[in-house]
């Protein structure tokens, strides 16, 4: 077995977590029942919502596209069963900013009808380009929780040459068992997943990482490749501190390279893939499916009955509680994600999202205790991940000094909440930090605002000289032209009468004096030509 | 169903600014019964008055700047403050002196600076430097620590020389006290006698043990032991404390190797007066320490360089206040200047551009 033979590195600090995961884990995977109502969110992923495709009224199968990605970082939604579609409008989102947004609802039927699926059984006579369309048009993204649109991800462009694809399977959050499970019941699925995205980013071999924490699944699949033999795809374990599933340390762990700062891991030549991303890949390819479901983790001391259920995109986020036995007598708070970067909800109404991989209810919503002074201990420093000095972030943040707080690298800061969890003073230091970039955000938009502005102005300052040059040139000409008409005029008219001789001084002075007389003459009209183009202008912008 | 929300993380560890307090005062319990043990009931009666006057100043500084009381009184910072500056005090200096010194640590040195976490000195070493220049004579009320030719004051006798500066009938105050082990030598090194011969005089030779000052070698020993215990559990950096002993090593052994009789030795420096104290319970208050890891290294190696200048050259016995106080001043810098490189980057980046735009306007 060659499961430790491989030289692992540290990244700095982190934290040995509780991991509470086996509460959940006891069962396998439970179907989530068909629900009567699916709400689908149009925007789940990072990047811009797709175009519908579809209006209300209409009859959709399931795997039937909804939207089309509008955009090259964009991915587009399937009907997660066949049904009616009843409702398109700005609906609630599981999402941080509880704001609501453009989602299609879809009465079920209850058949469950699939389109025509079209399975791809010998994908290596396809072009990478050709399988990343697909994946593109299977609407799948980053299910770890990133959302972020795997076919571009995957697009790693030519010039860089990935030598390690890494499949995480690390899981590092607390009582998060989603990808646990999908790891031992799926290990097929999610091996070949790892080969199709090592074909298409052509990858010399790919590392499966997961935590040491999780025998059954490393067991699980290093059971397929020995099976099949796979000589570039290996399970590595990898010691159980959190975050080691974040992407950073993850690479730094297996590789001891570090992603730049202002870099990709593609920089480096490296690829991190979500083990669900896996799966759901294989689906795409190999089956046709479109990503229309996922595997939550509904667990907590609030839950009576924890477990893992492989869930429709859409299905509320009630109904699967309820099928987890409902809430304990004393829930209280209700958490998307793990306890360390999860964010709460208000409410359970709310539909599952491609990134919702974990509802967590916990029994106390009280916080801790009102927050001491920070003593400068200096714990912060030594489990941050980032290597960053967190009370020096925190200093600053507190106090708006938006400069110095990017001096210490605030956008290093991965808000893994390991500062947070080992203060001794119960500083927020997480809370300050997303202040603190939102705050620095919103003035960089501003001062965005303002230059386009500033850009604006000058281009009407230009174009008003421009114009006023131009009106000058075209009075002077005309000018010009009466003058020249006056002389000859004056010169018929001699030659008429008595041939007095032309006074070429006198003639000159003449047309010097009718010049200057046009001149002044045309300097008002251009006043209040000026003016009244700068009231049109006013008009404009307060009607704006 | 509707619940609360709150910013993540949802989970924390169960520590607390008052648990590392206590674990601190806690540890320096062993080495505190030896220094009573040694020198008498002065100790404990200086280390109750200070905690008193601290905890009434501390309250009233919370009434004035209209702050919570219960969780800043109860945070165990007043008390680590007193005990500290207790410690560093003569057994038998006289209460307002106690009162003083302590008065100021908390009220000026603490909360005039904007309390708990806020102080750039720390409080302790502000308040003894400040009793120190203010009455010298007071502050040379050392009790000589257990020897044949003096006797240990009583309770009572103790409490009615620290309140009510009466000595008991048989004793005059030359009796009672003696220059420290680090005093002596220093006055005995200026009078031209050879460390030798020091060690061996007939009336100042008992005051030294084995290793250190008589009594004080004990001190330190367990002042060391309990500090390494919170080095060990991550209560305090063990880089400060090592950092000091470090520089003083290294320093007194390079003297005492260039001229062995004039400069003592590096045993002696480490295990008299209130090195260990000072190490490992003082000078890694964190609130006035350096917070980065090059940093304290530094910050220590600083100390201990001061410790043995003022010792070696300066017109005090002991130096560890003055070098405190003059680390602390430097910690912000040395912060600055030993930034840890952050995950990927290279390391020669450093915070420098805002200045460097300010030079250019």
């Amino acid at each position: 077995m060659s499961l430790n033979s491989r030289h692992l590195w540290h990244f700095h600090g982190g934290l040995k977590l509780p991991s509470n995961k086996a509460i959940s884990t006891s069962k396998p995977i439970t179907k989530a029942l068909l629900p009567k109502r699916l709400v689908i969110p149009v925007r789940q992923h990072i990047g811009e919502a797709g175009k519908l495709q579809v209006e209300v009224g209409d009859y959709v199968l399931k795997g039937q596209v909804l939207t089309r990605a509008s955009s090259y970082v964009s991915a587009p939604i399937h009907a997660p069963s066949s049904g009616k579609v009843v409702e398109i409008d700005e609906l609630p989102a599981p999402h941080p900013s509880a704001l609501n947004t453009l989602s299609v609802v879809i009465e079920t039927d209850g058949e469950d009808k699939w389109i025509d699926l079209t399975p791809l059984n010998h994908p290596n006579t396809k072009s990478p380009t050709e399988l990343r369309q697909l994946i593109r048009q299977a609407g799948i993204v980053g299910l770890g929780g990133a959302t972020f649109p795997t076919a571009v991800k995957v697009n790693v462009g030519p010039q860089a040459e990935i030598e390690t694809l890494i499949i995480n399977g690390a899981e590092c959050e607390p009582s998060i068992s989603c990808d646990d499970m999908l790891m031992r019941s799926y290990a097929r699925e999610v091996v070949s997943g790892c080969g199709l995205i090592q074909y298409i980013v052509s990858a010399k071999h790919c590392l499966i990482a997961v935590e040491d924490n999780k025998p059954e699944a490393i067991a699980a699949l290093h059971a397929i490749i020995t099976e099949k033999a796979l000589h570039t795809i290996e399970v590595v374990a990898i010691p159980t501190i959190y975050p080691t599933g974040g992407e950073k340390q993850l690479i730094k762990v297996l590789t001891h390279k570090e992603v730049p700062s202002d870099g990709f891991p593609s920089d480096i030549g490296v690829l991190v893939q979500n083990v669900g991303t896996a799966v759901a890949v294989h689906k795409a390819i190999r089956l046709g499916e479109p990503l229309i479901s996922r595997i939550v983790t509904i667990t907590g001391e609030g839950v009576l009955q924890p477990q893992n259920m492989e869930a429709l995109i859409g299905t509320s986020m009630s109904e699967l509680i309820e099928q987890s036995g409902g809430y304990h007598k004393d829930a209280a708070k209700l958490i998307m994600g793990g306890p360390m970067m999860g964010f709460t909800l208000q409410t359970d109404h709310l539909p599952i999202t491609k990134g919702c991989n974990c509802l967590l209810v916990e029994n106390t919503a009280e916080q801790t205790a009102e927050a001491m002074p920070c003593i400068r201990c200096g714990a912060c420093a030594t489990a941050c991940p980032a290597q960053l000095l967190p009370q020096q972030l925190y200093w600053h943040a507190s106090s708006k000094n938006f400069d110095q707080v990017q001096d210490y690298h605030l956008f290093d800061c991965i808000e893994c909440g390991c500062c947070n969890y080992v203060c001794p003073s119960q500083i927020p230091l997480v809370q300050y930090y997303r202040f603190a970039k939102t705050e620095i955000w919103n003035m960089e938009r501003d001062r965005i605002k303002s230059d386009h502005a500033r850009i604006r102005h000058d281009f009407r300052q230009e174009r008003l000289d421009r114009e006023k040059k131009e009106r000058d040139e075209k009075l002077r000409k005309k000018k010009e032209l009466l003058a020249k008409k006056k002389l000859a005029d004056a010169a018929a008219k001699e030659s008429d009468g008595k041939t007095t001789e032309i006074d070429p001084k006198k003639a000159a002075i003449e047309a010097a004096m009718q010049r200057v007389k046009e001149k002044k003459a045309a300097q008002q009209t251009e006043k209040t030509d000026a003016t009244s183009a700068t009231e049109s202008s006013d008009e404009q912008n307060t009607q704006k | 169903m509707q619940f609360k929300t709150a910013s993540s993380p949802h989970i924390a560890q169960q520590s607390s600014v008052q648990s590392v307090m206590y674990k601190v005062l806690l540890a320096m319990i062993p080495g505190t019964i030896a220094m009573v043990m040694f020198f008498g009931w002065g100790v404990l009666v200086n280390i109750i008055l200070a905690s008193v006057v601290a905890l009434s100043c501390e309250a009233l500084m919370l009434l004035l700047r209209k702050r919570p009381l219960k969780p800043y009184l109860l945070d165990g910072s007043a008390l680590l403050t007193a005990a500290l500056l207790a410690l560093a005090l003569p057994q038998l200096a006289p209460w307002w002196l106690t009162l003083i010194g302590t008065a100021f640590a908390i009220i000026v040195a603490k909360h005039l600076y904007g309390g708990l976490g806020f102080n750039p000195f720390n409080p302790a070493m502000v308040g003894y430097v400040v009793v120190i220049i203010s009455f010298p004579r007071e502050m040379t009320q050392w009790v000589p620590p257990l020897l044949d030719d003096y006797t240990l004051l009583t309770f009572n006798e103790t409490l009615r020389v620290i309140f009510w500066d009466e000595l008991p009938l048989t004793y005059g105050w030359d009796a009672i006290t003696m220059a420290t082990p680090l005093d002596t030598v220093k006055t005995q090194l200026g009078l031209e006698l050879s460390i030798n011969e020091i060690e061996n005089h007939k009336e100042y030779g008992s005051m030294f043990g084995s290793i250190g000052g008589f009594g004080w070698e004990w001190v330190n020993g367990l002042f060391l032991a309990t500090g390494l215990y919170l080095c060990v559990k991550g209560i305090i950096d063990w880089r400060i404390p090592a950092g000091i002993i470090a520089a003083i090593l290294v320093l007194s052994n390079l003297f005492a190797l260039y001229d062995y009789a004039s400069f003592t030795p590096p045993t002696f420096h480490l295990f008299s007066g209130g090195i260990m104290l000072g190490a490992f319970f003082i000078a890694t208050d964190p609130v006035t320490a350096a917070t980065t890891t090059k940093g304290r290294w530094l910050y220590g190696a600083g100390i201990g360089i001061f410790i043995y200048i003022i010792r070696t050259w300066g017109s005090y016995p002991d130096g560890i206040a003055f070098a405190v106080l003059l680390m602390n001043m430097a910690a912000p810098l040395l912060d600055y200047y030993t930034m840890p490189r952050a995950f990927g980057h290279r390391w020669n980046e450093f915070p420098h551009h805002h200045l460097g735009d300010k030079d250019e306007e």
